[in-house]
């Protein structure tokens, strides 16, 4: 037993000393995602500051950081929220109010990213998105997202109601801009659960953003929606995955930070370096997401512009995910969704 | 007396069926675990068969990985601290229980049983609930506590098990020889206890370094553990450095048991 | 006669005092393992329990609109005090994170009184007045919605700190807007198909390994006891490594270009690949795996103290050996069997990582429930609720367990 503790001591000494004073915990959507974050971020900010970043993996769960913040014990610095979750978590608290005048003019920004309490990060779209080798007749939309005659096989979704409700009306002859109208309706409620019930036998649901192209590499699905991003990570490893842009729906992530951590000064530093045109660019050219400082689109080639989901052509038929919806709504789909699922 | 001979090609038929039954059911306990072993030395990305090429890429990788060597150090902090506490407590109820028979003492039993068989779910969600009040959340603390209760039931069986064959004259003898409670404990008791408590120990180090789901919800950023790390891994990106840790992971393990069977086999010789 | 009395006596008390005495210590030697799971298992098990029926957000923001609401219909349109009442308590919210937990709690409610309340919130404060119509003009001028009845109804439904909503959810009930209970509607019901379908995985799973250990235990105790310790090890190999290298191996095996399926299809037995993960199948082959040391230890433990004179008697009086071995050696092992099948359901019906990485939502059980509602919605009341389900069940059965098994679950 003796031993035991000579074995523990050291082990926690050093356990604490990984708390020192300069290191932030950065949290971040993981995979393709958070290997750009942490060439275009992570490592030139260590370098810079002298600090040293914690990259922590989540899937937007907001639970552990209304824990941290109701108990005052903040061990996440930075957050990486989607604009539902920004929003709400700024109404309730979660997040301290950003300090725009240590970040920089507004108006450096697209409007979109510019928040009580946070600031956009990129511009991502969650889009349809196929094996190239194996469709050889290209889907176009999520109607043939829908179409289980002429694309036999299964298909991936992301689990929850979010996109799925919308990308469901869609694919039932709803105009992108009449989808966010109709789903506020009963009627539109239930006939999106109808279409996606329709679907259910040939689903195969995807929870975090590296799935739906191991599932396409791996031939377990024909079509997944997807993160563009990671489409275009799966790309650059030399896999023939392809995305139809149309019915993609954008949204922005944001920085955050949680409110009550310690490290709020240099929380607030790196979130200042990290929306730097330069550092937004080269995350950029690692992983196709739009940038929200307009500067940064000036620094980009054509070839990596055209791969953004704010590019013109790609944005043309697509849908802006409306958060204030999601905010209200989000708790009642969801529910509903969950009881649908595990049936 | 009168064996039918009709019969005995049938009793032979049935024996070498269960035989072989019993091996496929022995094939079937070992092989997935022998099976992941070579996929952790393979030079493919992928966790197929058969393997293109031999390297140790993956095992390069996993002791690069600042991720891996955290998780793999905060496993060896709270494993070993849970279990130094579970096994304190947990000899120390075994050795009293031993001595007594009082009415409830059942109940008192059921309810230091008890960690074992709760659902590991409610112990995460309460201990989370309860623990985050406190401050008690994403620390070391916190994670040792539960982790150190989910270990004493084992602690506790094992080492009541050892005292059943103990002769309690030995105690008394040495009481009357003018010894000390606590010089007979460390001369007589423990001394014939200990294959029970080592075992006991292994099984509260095996508890912890093995716990996945309080860990998911009471451990920061900075107490993830292996089986936090494996989680995710396994679940969003299955690459063959999982292979890998799951291979280190089995030749630990299994030196563990071998230690445990080792002093199990000196116990029996023992009282024998 | 009289000494030797009272020697009798004094020896007796000094016997009592001693055997008192002897309690004593073992009280004392039991407390620290007593107080430390008091603190770190049984009082947070039962904040948990409390946590399923507490009730907090809406008594703690609104006192003066539940006050106003007290004695109203539920139908008919609010009392006018009702109006004034909400904007004061809404004006007396200071910070907006405390506007924000209202909002939020409300929302679990009825979808839109999110925005409702945040907007209304931030809307305030309102140019003071008496006027009871002109509050209400004020209020609906920020928000029309407040002439409809839900957010009233939700309110008022409310009120109390305490609330058996969330334990009525678990089991699929609600209450209406009036107070009664009634079921939720079959599209919306999950947590009783969810609970059933936990009770049956672990029973098929019980069953399973009983088939398999049964023959394995008997095999095993009809050896000698060298033979079987060393064989014993292949089963405890399994058991000491760790679930999630388990896990792993078993995605291996398992997926569609798995040894599993590549073997099947060289076989010429398949021409696609079987779909054995994220389904039922590798939930239970996997559980499977993971429980049947738990069925085979107890199964053995009893099998090896059954002396085999009574079968080979059976059949030397005539008796077929399969006959004997029913009618006499099974009846021997029912302890065991008994012992082995409530611990693996038991332990089966709180599995939560076998089905979360091996299975697909259809397979999910109680535990992935909790963790969804805890970790996922952030609903701590509904995952304290569903734990407790959980929690109740599962101590129901080991009761049962140590009523018949009177042992302690021998894993040693």
């Amino acid at each position: 037993m003796k031993s035991l503790v000579a074995l523990c001591i050291p082990a926690m000494a050093l356990a604490l000393q990984a708390h020192a004073e300069n290191t932030l915990t950065v949290v971040n959507f993981g995979g393709a995602n958070g290997t750009a974050q942490k060439k275009a971020y992570y490592e030139p900010f260590e370098k810079s500051a002298g600090a040293r970043i914690i990259p922590v993996e989540y899937n937007g769960e907001q639970a552990k950081i209304k824990a941290m913040v109701e108990t005052g014990k903040v061990t996440w610095d930075v957050v990486e929220a989607e604009s539902a979750d920004l929003d709400r978590g700024c109404d309730e608290g979660l997040y301290e109010k950003l300090d725009w005048g240590r970040i920089g003019p507004k108006s450096d920004f697209i409007p979109a990213a510019v928040h009580d309490c946070g600031i956009g990060i990129f511009v991502w779209s969650t889009v349809l998105s196929y094996d190239a080798n194996r469709l050889k007749d290209p889907p176009k939309s999520w109607a043939d997202f829908w179409d289980v005659k002429r694309f036999p096989g299964k298909r991936a979704l992301r689990k929850n109601a979010r996109f799925n409700l919308e990308f469901a009306l869609m694919a039932d002859g709803v105009k992108p801009a009449e989808v966010y109208k109709t789903l506020a309706t009963k009627d539109g409620v239930e006939r999106a659960f109808r279409k996606l019930a329709e679907l259910r036998p040939h689903l195969q649901w995807w929870e975090a953003g590296a799935q739906p192209p191991q599932f396409l590499v791996a031939g377990d699905v024909v079509m997944a929606s997807a993160y563009n991003g990671r489409i275009d990570a799966a790309q650059r490893e030399g896999r023939n995955l392809a995305i139809a842009w149309a019915g993609g729906i954008y949204d922005l992530d944001y920085w955050a930070i949680p409110k009550g951590t310690p490290n709020r000064d240099l929380a607030t530093r790196y979130i200042a370096f990290a929306v730097s045109p330069n550092a937004q660019a080269e995350f950029a050219r690692l992983i196709s997401y739009g940038p929200t400082a307009t500067k940064a689109l000036t620094k980009l080639d054509a070839k990596t512009l055209a791969q953004l989901p704010s590019a013109p052509a790609n944005a043309k038929d697509a849908l802006k995910f409306d958060f204030q919806f999601w905010s209200d709504h989000g708790e009642a789909m969801e529910k509903r969704f969950n009881a649908w699922v595990a049936q | 007396m009168n064996p039918n001979t009709a019969e005995v090609p049938w009793e032979r038929i049935g024996f070498v069926a269960v035989r072989a039954l019993c091996i496929a059911v022995l094939m079937f306990l070992l092989l997935p675990i022998v099976v992941i072993v070579p996929l952790s030395f393979s030079s493919s990305s992928f966790l197929v068969y058969p393997v293109p090429d031999w390297s140790l890429r993956w095992y390069r990788e996993l002791f690069d990985s600042a991720e891996w060597m955290r998780a793999a150090k905060n496993s060896f902090i709270v494993a070993p601290a849970a279990t130094l506490i579970a096994t304190v407590l947990g000899t120390m109820a075994a050795v009293g229980l031993a001595q007594v028979r009082f009415p409830g003492k059942n109940v008192l039993l059921s309810v230091l049983i008890a960690p074992m068989i709760v659902p590991i779910v409610v112990v995460g969600v309460g201990t989370y609930l309860f623990f985050a009040r406190l401050g008690l959340s994403d620390s070391y603390a916190g994670l040792i506590l539960v982790h150190a209760a989910l270990g004493t039931p084992f602690v506790l069986t094992t080492v009541s098990a050892t005292l059943q064959g103990f002769d309690t004259n030995l105690v008394r003898a040495s009481a009357s020889l003018g010894a000390a409670p606590l010089e007979t404990f460390r001369r007589v008791t423990l001394p014939l206890i200990a294959p029970g408590v080592i075992s006991g120990a292994l099984f509260a180090f095996a508890t912890s370094f093995d716990e996945v789901v309080v860990t998911l919800f009471l451990a920061g950023p900075a107490q993830v553990t292996l089986p936090r790390q494996m989680f995710t891994g396994i679940r969003e990106n299955i690459t063959p450095v999982i292979a890998a840790v799951a291979t280190l992971l089995i030749v630990f393990t299994t030196a563990l048991m071998f230690a445990l069977e080792w002093l199990r086999g000196r116990r029996g010789a023992g009282s024998r | 006669m009289t000494a030797a009395d009272a020697g009798i006596e004094n020896m007796r008390s000094a016997l009592r005092r001693d055997a008192r005495r002897r309690t004593a210590a073992a009280l004392l030697l039991t407390l620290p393992l007593l107080a430390f799971l008091l603190f770190t298992f049984i009082v947070p098990i039962g904040a948990l329990l409390l946590r399923a029926v507490d009730n907090p957000e809406i008594a703690r923001a609104l006192p003066g609109t539940i006050a106003a609401l007290r004695g109203w219909d539920r139908e008919s349109r609010p009392p006018a005090a009702a109006y004034a009442a909400i904007v004061a308590d809404l004006q007396a919210l200071r910070e907006q994170s405390d506007a924000g937990t209202l909002a939020r709690r409300l929302n679990t409610e009825v979808g839109g009184a999110r925005s409702l309340v945040m907007n209304t919130w931030r809307a305030l404060p309102l140019p003071a007045t008496t006027d009871a119509a002109q509050v209400h003009a004020q209020l609906i001028g920020i928000d029309p919605r407040w002439d409809e009845p839900w957010i009233w109804q939700a309110i008022a439904k409310n009120g109390s700190r305490l609330t058996p909503d969330y334990l009525l959810a678990a089991v699929d009930l609600r209450r209406t807007v009036e107070g009664s209970v009634e079921s939720v509607d079959a599209d919306r019901s999950a947590f009783r198909r969810i609970l059933m379908r936990t009770f049956s995985i672990a029973a098929i799973v019980t069953v399973l390994c009983l088939l398999l250990a049964y023959p394995l235990a008997w095999w095993l105790s009809t050896m000698t006891a060298r033979r079987a310790n060393a064989l014993l090890i292949v089963v405890l190999v399994p058991f000491w490594t760790s679930i999630l290298v388990r896990m792993a191996a078993w995605i291996v095996l398992l997926q569609s270009g798995g040894i599993v399926n590549q073997s099947l299809a060289a076989a010429g037995l398949i021409d696609r690949p079987l779909a054995l993960l994220f389904n039922r199948t590798g939930v239970v082959i996997a559980m499977v795996h993971i429980l049947l040391p738990f069925m085979v230890l107890p199964l053995y433990s009893v099998m090896k103290g059954i002396p085999r004179d009574y079968v080979r008697a059976a059949v030397s009086l005539g008796s077929h050996p399969l006959a004997a071995f029913v009618r006499v050696y099974v009846p021997q092992t029912y302890a065991g069997v008994a012992a082995g099948s409530l611990l693996v359901f038991i332990l089966g019906i709180g599995y939560y990582v076998t089905p979360a990485l091996l299975g697909g939502p259809e397979d999910q059980m109680l535990s992935y429930s909790v963790a969804q509602y805890a970790n996922v919605h952030l609903d701590w009341g509904m995952a304290c609720a569903l734990g407790g389900v959980l929690l109740t069940a599962t101590l129901l059965l080991y009761a049962i367990y140590r009523r018949l098994a009177r042992m302690e679950p021998a894993l040693a």
